[in-house]
């Protein structure tokens, strides 16, 4: 079974980051890129994603923001918010969305662990 | 003086760099927060290569009053000066924050100079921490200095860059959430330094994405 997952970030670096983690854990998923909230939002209309990984700092709308966002149209959708910016308020609010805040720079244990967890979401949702 | 064109980053080696700043000042913003209690508002940062004039200019026409700075040199492999920059009218509502607010007026006018050293400290060694950890460099920093002017001022410290008059200004804003507080990150490096900075992006990027 393949999934597909949404990237985004505003830093092409850490979008070929996590690229690269993704080669390693999950090479036949399909990688979807995007560099701030609105090209998100336009490809998620496309097409539904399993499961998204959003950048916190962005120019124009934030990772949390956008989370939101794609929460009301995929309620049970898995989505991690990376950030260093580990301030209690944030975190919160990730919580809050019901995504999973990671630690950037984001390490491949980290994302091994939050797709192990994601998969599981998304098979007792399919259920 | 130099003529030679600097060797401007290449559009990947500059997303590294704003990279490499934006998980410094997170971590730093975090820093912050437990300090002020409150949370901490982060602009994405601004990446650019300018004269010391443009540097100048761009923070002149955004700041037009009296400012404080709090200053660090940083020595190693790169070297250079990072700036934590506030409205001379901001500092003391900084510093009734991290004091906690009960503070007479005249306790915190005392305690200003050494809370707004703190405070640089804390932000601006965490920032440039995470960056030399991210670039397998250490950085050697020297203790904070307050300074008061304006950006020609902070700009023009002495000695003047070796090399040439091109200067990396790295500007990120950040708020205080209900207190009315804010301020820029400033780093300025030379070009031998940049030169140095190049190479040690490369390596980031190979290491990261290769």
């Amino acid at each position: 079974m393949t999934y597909k997952l949404l990237i985004v970030d505003d830093s092409k670096l850490a979008r070929m980051s996590v690229a690269k983690a993704m080669k390693a854990l999950y090479p036949d998923w399909t990688r979807v890129e995007a560099a701030n909230a609105d090209e998100a939002l336009a490809l998620s209309g496309d097409a539904a994603f399993d499961v998204a990984l959003l950048d916190f700092n962005m120019p124009g709308r934030d990772g949390l923001e956008l989370a939101g966002d794609l929460r009301k149209k995929h309620p049970k959708m898995p989505i991690a918010i990376i950030s260093a910016n580990h301030q209690d308020e944030i975190v919160a609010r990730a919580t809050a969305i019901g995504a999973t805040f990671l630690p950037k720079p984001l390490t491949e244990t980290a994302l091994s662990g939050f797709l192990v967890t994601a998969l599981t979401q998304i098979g007792s949702a399919k259920r | 003086m130099t003529t030679t064109a600097p060797p401007l980053l290449n559009e990947l080696q500059l997303d590294a760099l704003t990279e490499l700043v934006n998980l410094g000042v997170s971590r730093a913003a975090t820093n912050l927060r437990e300090m002020v209690g409150a949370q901490v508002h982060l602009s994405v940062p601004t990446v650019e290569l300018v004269t010391r004039s443009r540097a100048i200019a761009i923070l002149a026409e955004r700041e037009s009053n009296n400012l404080v700075a709090v200053h660090q040199v940083f020595e190693g492999d790169i070297g250079g000066r990072a700036l934590l920059i506030f409205p001379e009218t901001k500092s003391l509502e900084l510093v009734r924050a991290i004091t906690g607010g009960d503070l007479p007026l005249e306790d915190i006018i005392e305690l200003e100079q050494e809370a707004l050293a703190e405070t640089g400290n804390v932000l601006l060694n965490s920032c440039l921490a995470t960056i030399a950890n991210m670039l397998h460099r250490s950085l050697k920093m020297s203790l904070p200095e307050v300074l008061r002017g304006n950006a020609a001022t902070f700009f023009s410290l002495e000695p003047p860059p070796e090399a040439g008059d091109i200067v990396m200004f790295l500007y990120i804003t950040f708020a205080v959430r209900e207190r009315d507080i804010s301020g820029y990150i400033a780093m300025i490096m030379d070009m031998p330094s940049l030169t140095a900075l190049t190479h040690l992006l490369d390596e980031f990027i190979e290491r990261t994405a290769g």
